[in-house]
């Protein structure tokens, strides 16, 4: 019915078990979904451990290195393959000698950082934009519904990029990414929250809830947040890689973080006038960056069916029949 | 229909201009002194209270709001040392760094976007759609296992890293193509498109792979649905199944979304045309923000909020027309 990668279900043939669980078995059964799991567990660790790996080869990320780049040729680090040597294991950055490996190793830890903290913002106000759109009265609704179709509305990278433009220099930018990626993006995790509210809401053991008592806020709190983790952890799993091209997107325009703070994406911004004398100062960022991205992707593929094996293809962004409303505006292209 | 179209319009204007009232605030109030700024670091105090005389900086923000729009509508009058300045309906003002009117400034960079949207959509709309269709019919054989992993990756890749691998083969190491500069189609339509190439490739590549996940998984639901199976149960061959009958409802998402990111792409292309130094929109707006030119940065935020506002009805109309089943309320 979908893709290979998206249904594989398992058969899972022993007694049904129940929620977290089943899901957490359906996942583990699906080789992507585990390979990338793998994948980005390891990027996590490199990024955790960036400060002993640098002090085990002995580097970095921001001493300049002139001795070890040929000044004769613009800069192109002499050895081969970008000067790759038992001290600088992936060789150094040309024009500057700084060291590779430790410059990429602390570009993952913004990467990852801004993404997370990003996606973070995005899920809390999603949830209560879309809690309040479907619990409140008529006017809260109405005020939220149009607050959100201004925001879907919104260019993103355009307005995020023109956001730069007035914060003040001095503001530490990874902060900065963080918020302006988590305030202009939640338009569509608070449409989603809505629509799943409103349909929880006709369901009779949130009625239930309220019959005996229990005021909107505790309901939200004990019936409906727990129901709505499913969708919820699934949408964040679209939006997370959206969020890291978005910050080495940022970062690839000279909007991002600040220099000399390593970032991938500046890293291929700079390799752009590079790629002929030093192709391998294009390919290591470029390389990083795709396969976080891809496993962002593939692991997202796999929660979004083990968590919803029928509708495999009802979350992925812009698919799927829509009727009046048109879907919220995508990432970056 | 009408009413349809004119309820949908209100409401697109109403978000437009709550959109202009909240970049206008963010970008006029926020910053320390927009007078300053437009004045240049050379500036002694007379100068920037002359300045903040000539762009009214010291009336109330709602005024100043008012006349915004005003100036959108009607167009203004600017007093210079020399005489006046008249600037054209739609106004966006002048431009910090060269007092150049500002809608002229985007007139200019708009054939470059546009030109990079059609042909990007162009590849998406035969490549896209097709992929899809393709690895839709030949389910559950190696060719799909590959078109999925392929347009996976496809998804997964942001257009710098697309853009730079083209350049990488085709300029430096097969040197079939020189490195793209831009020429305008009405200089030169030939070298206009050898130019385009790499960044339409670059850009229709990538967002091909979105299309080709959703023609599938479109194709392959419409294929489930009641009416596809009585037909089957009547005889319909497949071929006719899927040509006649399933492709119609299956292309209807595809068409609206393509309408949806072709409004998006005058604000999304920013990436590509950096990439490829194609003077666009996306361009001007990068340029802008790191000389703090705030009438361009405004003007640009204003027109591609509205190109996506008015490409999401545009996409909603389309996908109504190609699916009869989707209703307009």
């Amino acid at each position: 019915m979908t893709d290979p990668i998206t249904t594989q279900e398992p058969e899972t043939g022993a007694a049904p078990v129940s929620g977290a669980r089943q899901v957490w078995r359906r996942l583990r059964a699906r080789r992507s979904a585990l390979a990338a799991g793998a994948v980005l567990g390891l990027l996590v660790l490199l990024a955790l451990a960036a400060p002993l790996l640098a002090a085990l080869e002995g580097q970095d990320p921001n001493t300049y290195h002139d001795a070890l780049v040929d000044s004769a040729r613009g800069g192109v680090p002499f050895g081969d393959l970008g000067g790759i040597s038992a001290e600088h294991w992936l060789g150094v950055e040309p024009g500057t000698g700084r060291d590779m490996f430790v410059r990429l190793l602390y570009g993952a830890r913004v990467s990852l950082l801004v993404a997370l903290g990003a996606t973070l913002v995005q899920i809390l106000i999603g949830l209560g934009v879309g809690l309040a759109a479907a619990l409140g009265n008529r006017f809260v609704e109405s005020a939220l519904g149009h607050v959100t179709d201004v925001m879907v509305a919104m260019p993103l990278l355009v307005f995020a990029i023109a956001l730069m433009a007035v914060v003040p220099a001095d503001f530490p930018r990874p902060v900065l990414l963080v918020i302006a990626i988590g305030l202009l993006q939640w338009g569509g995790m608070a449409r989603l929250v809505r629509a799943q509210t409103l349909s929880l809401k006709k369901l009779d053991f949130v009625s239930a809830a309220r019959l005996t008592g229990g005021s909107t806020w505790r309901v939200a709190r004990r019936e409906l947040l727990p129901s709505l983790a499913g969708p919820v952890i699934t949408y964040a799993a679209v939006l997370l890689p959206t969020n890291i091209v978005l910050e080495s997107s940022m970062s690839f325009l000279g909007v991002g973080v600040k220099a000399p703070t390593p970032s991938w994406g500046h890293m291929l911004s700079s390799a752009t006038t590079w790629f002929r004398a030093d192709p391998m100062y294009v390919l290591l960022p470029a390389l990083m960056l795709f396969l976080t991205t891809l496993a962002f992707t593939v692991l997202g593929d796999g929660v979004r069916t083990a968590l919803d094996p029928r509708a495999a293809s009802r979350l992925s962004v812009g698919t799927k029949r829509r009727t009046a409303r048109t879907s919220s505006a995508r990432g970056a292209a | 229909m009408t009413g349809y179209l004119l309820r949908r319009l209100a409401g697109a204007l109403a978000v437009v201009l709550v959109l202009t009232a909240v970049v206008y605030a963010t970008f006029y109030i926020a910053p320390g002194d927009p007078a300053r700024l437009a004045c240049g670091p050379r500036c002694n105090p007379e100068q920037i209270a002359q300045v903040r005389a000539q762009l009214s900086l010291d009336d109330p923000v709602h005024t100043q709001y008012w006349h915004f729009l005003q100036g959108l509508v009607t167009g203004h009058d600017y007093s210079t040392g020399a005489g006046v300045l008249h600037c054209d309906a739609p106004c966006f003002g002048l431009s910090y760094q060269n007092n150049q009117q500002v809608t002229d400034m985007l007139v200019e960079r708009l054939p470059a976007t546009a030109s990079l949207a059609v042909g990007a959509m162009a590849v998406w709309l035969l490549l896209g759609t097709g992929t899809g269709l393709l690895s839709a019919l030949r389910r559950g054989g190696i060719t799909e296992r590959v078109l999925t992993w392929l347009t996976l990756a496809g998804t997964a890749t942001p257009v710098f890293i697309s853009g730079l691998g083209l350049l990488m083969l085709f300029c430096a190491y097969l040197a079939w193509l020189p490195f793209p500069t831009y020429v305008p189609l009405t200089d030169d339509p030939e070298q206009w498109a050898w130019n385009m190439l790499l960044p339409w490739a670059a850009l229709g590549l990538l967002e091909s792979a979105k299309y080709a996940r959703l023609t599938r998984s479109s194709l392959l639901e419409t294929l489930a649905e009641d009416h596809i199976r009585t037909f089957r149960a009547y005889g319909a061959t497949e071929r006719s199944l899927v040509g006649r009958h399933a492709l119609r409802g299956a292309v209807a998402p595809v068409i609206a979304l393509s309408a949806a990111d072709f409004g998006s792409m005058f604000g999304n292309a920013v990436l590509t045309e950096m990439m490829f130094g194609l003077p666009g929109i996306g361009q001007l707006l990068v340029h802008a923000t790191t000389t703090l030119d705030l009438p361009v940065v405004v003007a640009v935020v204003t027109v591609t909020g509205t190109a996506v506002v008015l490409a999401n009805i545009v996409a909603d109309v389309l996908h109504a027309a190609a699916d009869r089943r989707v209703v307009l309320r």
